[in-house]
């Protein structure tokens, strides 16, 4: 047959048709919305659309949202037993796998992310969240606390923009199903699920209060970490930020969990299962634009493989679609803002000036947006700034050991501790390797798995406490006795 | 024969060979198929699709029951698909027993489908279970018949216990005897191999013993062509062309009954083998009942719904 070769993929564009956005949002205090004060608008990182107006809460909505959590914890929901807490739960699972077209769509707009992603891993595991803490909420006493807990009272919650719904999902399911009620702040750039969120709340006939979300940016964090009228600080997002909140919270009676950066090691030894590690790595690596804090950003290459691995590597790179999120084939979606677009050319560049080579996949950006392609760095040694800052981006550095004690110290030598991939066909190493390493998360044959059921969180520089299965549900209870 | 360099004939460096290649991570090749199985294929690019795939179609009868009358009818479907639109591409060869190929090689050039290919399935298939003779005997049967493409099957037993010195002979006697008459394709039947790792090592010893194609089954076995197992396979071929520059084509075989799986494989073949190999030079689709929904499919695209099976042909 002599017809031309070309398999290039027809646009297929999911649907916005079962959103609705409105012009402007307010916040969800006491069960009901309230009007905003002030305004700030938010985009479509992948246009520049502005979506929609989003509310700038100050002292006031702050003070009313406490206030209403407050209320709704004193009267109604921690007096009402685990079993009914958890069916609201249960409820609220329910209706987000019922209306996940919709959160999808919605959070792919206001984030970048390819619709592919969040259709399949942000909200099918923020669904999965509240469905395994639904059935937390009446089995307390074996949380790991003794027989006899008890909520911290009014939880105040700041989330990241990489995965809105998901991290939003991360506290809340988690601070209710324990008998918390909260104050839950989303993301200056990315608040239009979790807004959704609330109707959902309401949908499910939450008690009013028990969730109440207010909108804004870092003035608004502080005022909710400042806030003595909360218990319980639970934060992921930068280390920087992280540091602020700890100084913050030291010489209050509050509770803190944080969750922050990372630069996570993806070691791979010369006996892993080549291809599948190549697709470790760009899982680890380009899965979100590489917007998660235990992204695998350090590729730590056994060197006596490192020219095959880098060589597919790059072969790899080239099949990775960027482009619309919208496109269900759409493997690379937008950087959600100016601002990171901003940093991840800056931390780039760094590599360059610091003698790095760079290597960009082929592809073409679209003219319109915040789009960084993916990009890696070879000839990276552990003095490179790009190998010890957090880049959160599609940008990985590639370091190189000879012995397998080697690969563990590059991979150990840093300040952060979140996450790290071992990749051997060989047991024992695995085994023993993480037992080495000095992180929280540690995957072997695979990268960035989540589940609600296994506890993920830091060590060093990346964070206090776990989110996530017992040992997350714990940092919402005290034990009585232990006050 | 040279065996591209890679081995010199010995049991010895047919082990290095073999021991040189890196393992396969089931959860991983599951994983990337099932992804790869996410792509939407839609309006231009599945009408490509569609008449690639049907170009790529080995036309199939391995039954007992075949006969002349039944082998002539399929071939004249091979080489006008629908009767109605000669727009639609003949198919890549029609796949016999080797008892049927002088019958088919000549309704194909009666019917105008000279360029339509004869593949006879070979080496005592489907179980591969006779001697050497007996096997070299079968495919000399099909090649004087006319047969330009072999399908020969591996002993699987043998590849099991261990000796893969005899299996990788035994490619390289029937390839000797292929000559430059017809081109082979190797069977696996990965469904009896079972794991990745076997289908990896299978692939590059077959390639190495000079298999034109790889093809994963026989179709009398399930599972047959499973997304991963292509995958492997694929990745095997897209390997073996960086260390020779050779490109070996990939047929998987069983199980491939609707447009729907056979546009997941050509995914797999673009994304993995790389669009290279989306020719049916080197890539076929075995298959029987494929080529309606392909031809149905295709209706649809053109008048926007789906007919009745009434309008595709039976054979």
């Amino acid at each position: 047959m002599g017809s031309p070769v070309s398999f290039d993929y027809a646009p297929a564009p999911e649907s916005r048709a079962v959103i609705s956005i409105k012009p402007k949002y307010g916040h969800f205090i006491g069960g009901k919305f309230v009007a905003g004060s002030k305004h700030f608008p938010t985009i479509n990182p992948a246009t520049e659309e502005v979506l929609s107006q989003i509310a700038l809460a100050g002292k006031a909505e702050v003070d009313a949202a406490v206030k209403a959590a407050r209320k709704a914890y004193t009267t109604t929901w921690s007096k009402m037993s685990g079993k009914e807490r958890g069916k609201y739960l249960f409820r609220i699972a329910r209706i987000l796998q019922e209306r996940a077209r919709e959160f999808a769509v919605l959070e792919t707009l206001d984030n970048g992310k390819p619709i592919r992603e969040s259709r399949d891993v942000d909200i099918p595991l923020a669904a999965a969240h509240f469905f395994y803490h639904a059935g937390w909420a009446d089995k307390l006493e074996f949380a790991g606390l003794g027989t006899s807990t008890k909520p911290h009272g009014v939880a105040g919650q700041i989330i990241p923009w990489n995965f809105p719904l998901l991290m939003l999902a991360w506290k809340i399911a988690p601070a209710l199903a324990a008998g918390n009620t909260v104050v839950l702040k989303p993301a200056e750039s990315t608040s239009l699920t979790a807004l959704l969120f609330a109707e959902v709340c309401q949908q499910a006939e939450l008690p009013a209060g028990v969730v109440n979300i207010v909108t804004g940016d870092g003035s608004t964090g502080a005022l909710i970490v400042n806030h003595p009228g909360i218990d319980k600080i639970a934060f992921t997002g930068s280390t920087e930020v992280g540091k602020i909140i700890a100084r913050a919270v030291a010489p209050t009676h509050k509770s803190v969990t944080l969750e922050l950066g990372g630069k996570a090691a993806n070691i791979i030894f010369e006996d892993a299962a080549i291809d599948e590690a190549i697709e470790g790595i760009v899982n680890g690596i380009f899965f979100n634009q590489g917007h998660v804090c235990c992204a695998g950003s350090r590729l730590i290459l056994q060197e006596n493989i490192a020219e095959e691995v880098l060589e597919k590597l790059k072969k790899r790179m080239s099949k990775i679609r960027m482009g619309d999120p919208m496109d269900k084939n759409t493997d690379l979606g937008a950087i959600n803002s100016k601002e990171q677009l901003l940093k991840i050319r800056e931390l780039s560049a760094s590599g360059d000036a610091e003698g790095a080579q760079r290597w960009t996949a082929p592809c073409e950006l679209p003219a319109k947006g915040f789009w960084f392609a993916p990009t890696i760095f070879t000839g990276i040694t552990q003095s490179h700034r790009i190998a010890r800052e957090e880049i959160f981006g599609p940008v990985l550095s590639v370091l190189t050991f000879r012995t397998p004690q080697e690969g563990i110290d590059k991979a150990n030598n840093t300040p952060f501790g979140l996450s790290a991939g071992i990749w051997s066909e060989k047991g024992s190493r695995i085994f023993w390797a993480s037992q080495q390493l000095r992180a929280g998360v540690i995957w072997a044959n695979t990268f960035n798995k989540f589940d609600p059921t296994s506890p993920f969180g830091g060590y060093k520089e990346s964070g206090w406490g776990r989110e996530g299965g017992r040992h997350g549900l714990s940092a919402y209870l005290k034990g009585v006795g232990h006050e | 024969m040279s065996f591209y360099g890679l081995v010199d004939g010995s049991e010895a460096s047919l082990k290095n060979y073999l021991g040189s290649l890196s393992g396969v991570d089931q959860v991983g090749a599951d994983e990337r198929a099932a992804m790869l199985a996410t792509r939407s294929i839609k309006t231009t690019s599945k009408r490509w699709a569609i008449d690639t795939a049907i170009s790529m179609v080995d036309l199939t009868t391995l039954e007992g029951a075949d006969t002349p009358g039944k082998v002539q009818a399929l071939c004249t479907k091979a080489v006008r698909p629908d009767p109605t639109d000669s727009s639609v591409p003949s198919v890549g060869a029609i796949c016999v027993y080797n008892d049927m190929v002088a019958v088919a090689r000549k309704h194909l050039d009666l019917v105008g489908g000279a360029h339509v290919g004869v593949a006879a399935v070979s080496t005592a298939f489907p179980s591969g279970r006779a001697s050497m003779p007996v096997k070299i005997q079968d495919t000399r049967d099909a090649l004087d018949a006319g047969a330009s493409e072999i399908d020969m099957v591996i002993d699987r037993g043998a590849f099991l216990s261990g000796d893969y010195i005899g299996v990788f002979n035994e490619i390289v006697q029937i390839r000797e005897l292929c000559g430059t008459r017809a081109h082979l394709k190797v069977i696996f039947e990965t469904g009896e191999l079972v794991t990745y790792d076997n289908v990896r090592k299978a692939s590059f010893l077959a390639m190495a013993a000079g298999a034109d194609f790889i093809k994963t089954s026989t179709g009398k076995i399930a599972p047959a062509a499973t997304a991963p197992v292509v995958l492997v396979m694929l990745e095997a071929v897209r390997d073996f062309y960086q260390m020779t520059q050779s490109r070996i084509g990939v047929k998987p075989a069983g199980g491939i009954r609707n447009t729907k799986d056979a546009i997941k494989q050509l995914v797999l073949v673009n994304e993995i083998a790389g669009p290279e190999w989306l020719t049916p030079s080197l890539f076929r689709i075995g298959a029987s009942a494929l080529l309606n929904d392909l031809l149905m499919q295709r209706m649809k695209l053109d008048d926007g719904y789906y007919a009745s099976p009434a309008y595709v042909t039976i054979d």
